[in-house]
């Protein structure tokens, strides 16, 4: 127990103290997943949106598959992106393998499928209600899909954490295409595996509750606009 | 000014609607004239806002046509016909941008939106609410934001499904008014209603519907004083029978 306590103690004096590993660690994972969550909303939330309002053989079958991508492993994308970027890979000449873009890459895909089938979902209800007048308006399903990924977009902030927190907790495809080297392509979730593997319980612990607290104020503060926006805007 | 001028007159031929094999327009006939406020009466289930629907390419008939225009073309409806839904839609956008929302797929550049917007909001009364969130308006405000909507594109023929449905007097009386002008302007209207003082208020002549077929269609106050079917009859005086009914 006391052993325990001394530990908690020392990962407390850590953050107290501003430790630099911290520091770096924690700014590298919110570089890397903030840049696969921007990445991931560009590309999957246009992609669901537009998975609910087109008419397209086929549908289905991708609805589906975005469905089912969700629960992708995170180290089978680490090890598809890995036979990407090698060097005998097709992007092996651009040299990102264990670098901080070849991580933003892998993250981006797992959390591409996870922000497509929540958008889909978001935008095919509110696609449900507004599609006759949108029709009668004679807007364009392009148009349709702008607009109503406007209108949705405090329920799309839901995607938004879901990704983020998907980025954040990945650990499985950024130790393989990023390597997991100190100071370069260290970010939380690998270095708390590391840490705790070699016994530094503490840096480990550390950086746990730094984890748990961002993931945490994230959630607060889409909380606290989402009931902003519902009294804004209703 | 109107988008289309030549879809009036409007003919329905033989039109019928059967999903799943059950009749909600049963062999329709009608002829729409080119201007005036036609108001649809009947009881529930009669095909009333079916008809509209059709009108408008909502629904895929199962039989007959529509003829639009002088020259009776076929087909799809044209541009310059709406239609206004009971619960109209209310984005998460300022009153001004839902008014202005309209005239985006028409090419209108931003700025030029917004000023017939506020034009247009200014002319149903809302102008003091135009920054306001849409959905944060009463019912009946919502159903003059969405009429200034539909009036903003300059229809020639507006569709308007029961736009008073649970409305007081009062915001009855504004919704009224609003459909007043705009048939003023030169739209042409066909209106689904229940209720029979609103009809003999603002309609030119009135259709009256039960078991998807057109049973009258006259001018508004010899359908209330001299009803030619037994069903108009027994609607005016509330007592349709159950079976007529769907």
């Amino acid at each position: 127990m006391s052993a325990f306590a001394a530990t908690f103690t020392d990962a407390v004096s850590l953050l107290v103290t501003f430790d630099h590993r911290v520091a770096e660690i924690v700014g590298l994972s919110l570089r890397v997943s903030g840049a696969a969550v921007v990445l991931g909303a560009l590309i999957g939330l246009p992609l669901g949106a537009c998975l609910a309002v087109a008419r397209f053989p086929g549908k289905s079958v991708l609805t589906v598959l975005v469905n089912g991508l969700m629960g992708l492993p995170s180290v089978v994308v680490g090890v598809v992106v890995y036979l990407f970027l090698s060097r005998s890979g097709p992007l092996g000449e651009f040299g990102l393998l264990y670098t901080p873009p070849a991580m933003v890459v892998a993250q981006t895909l797992l959390v591409v499928p996870l922000m497509a089938a929540i958008a889909r979902q978001v935008v095919d209800d509110a696609w449900q209600r507004y599609e006759e007048e949108l029709r009668m308006l004679r807007f364009s399903w392009w148009r349709s899909v702008t607009t109503l990924l406007h209108d949705c977009r405090h329920s799309l902030l839901v995607a938004l954490l879901a990704g983020l927190g998907r980025a954040m907790s990945e650990v499985g495809a950024v130790m393989i295409v990023g390597g997991n080297i100190d100071r370069a392509t260290r970010v939380m979730t690998t270095a708390i595996a590391l840490e705790t593997s070699k016994g530094d319980l503490a840096l480990a612990i550390a950086l746990g509750i730094v984890l748990i607290f961002l993931i945490l104020a994230l959630n607060a503060l889409a909380f606290g606009l989402r009931h902003w926006a519902i009294r804004r805007f209703g | 000014m109107h988008i289309d001028d030549a879809i009036l007159p409007l003919r329905i031929r033989g039109l019928s609607y059967r999903p799943n094999g059950r009749a909600v327009l049963a062999g329709l006939e009608l002829e729409l004239g080119i201007e005036g406020i036609t108001l649809v009466l009947g009881a529930n289930g009669s095909g009333k806002t079916m008809l509209l629907r059709a009108i408008c390419g909502l629904i895929e008939p199962s039989a007959g046509r529509i003829e639009w225009g002088p020259a009776g073309e076929g087909g799809r409806p044209r541009a310059g016909v709406m239609m206004l839904f009971q619960h109209p839609m209310m984005l998460r956008s300022s009153v001004l941008d839902n008014v202005a929302l309209g005239l985006r797929p028409l090419g209108v550049p931003a700025p030029e939106r917004r000023r017939r917007a506020m034009a247009m909001l200014e002319r149903i009364g809302l102008a003091d609410r135009a920054g306001d969130s849409a959905r944060q308006l009463s019912g009946g405000e919502q159903q003059r934001l969405a009429l200034a909507r539909a009036w903003l594109t300059g229809p020639r023929l507006l569709l308007l499904d029961e736009p008073t449905a649970s409305l007081d007097p009062s915001a009855t009386a504004e919704v009224e008014r609003i459909v007043r002008e705009i048939r003023t302007d030169g739209t042409r209207i066909v209106m689904v209603t229940h209720n029979l003082g609103q009809a003999t208020r603002l309609g030119d002549d009135v259709i009256f519907m039960a078991a998807g077929r057109v049973c009258e269609h006259t001018p508004v106050q010899r359908f209330f004083s001299r009803p030619q079917s037994e069903e108009a009859r027994l609607f005016i005086q509330g007592e349709l029978p159950w079976h007529m009914r769907f």
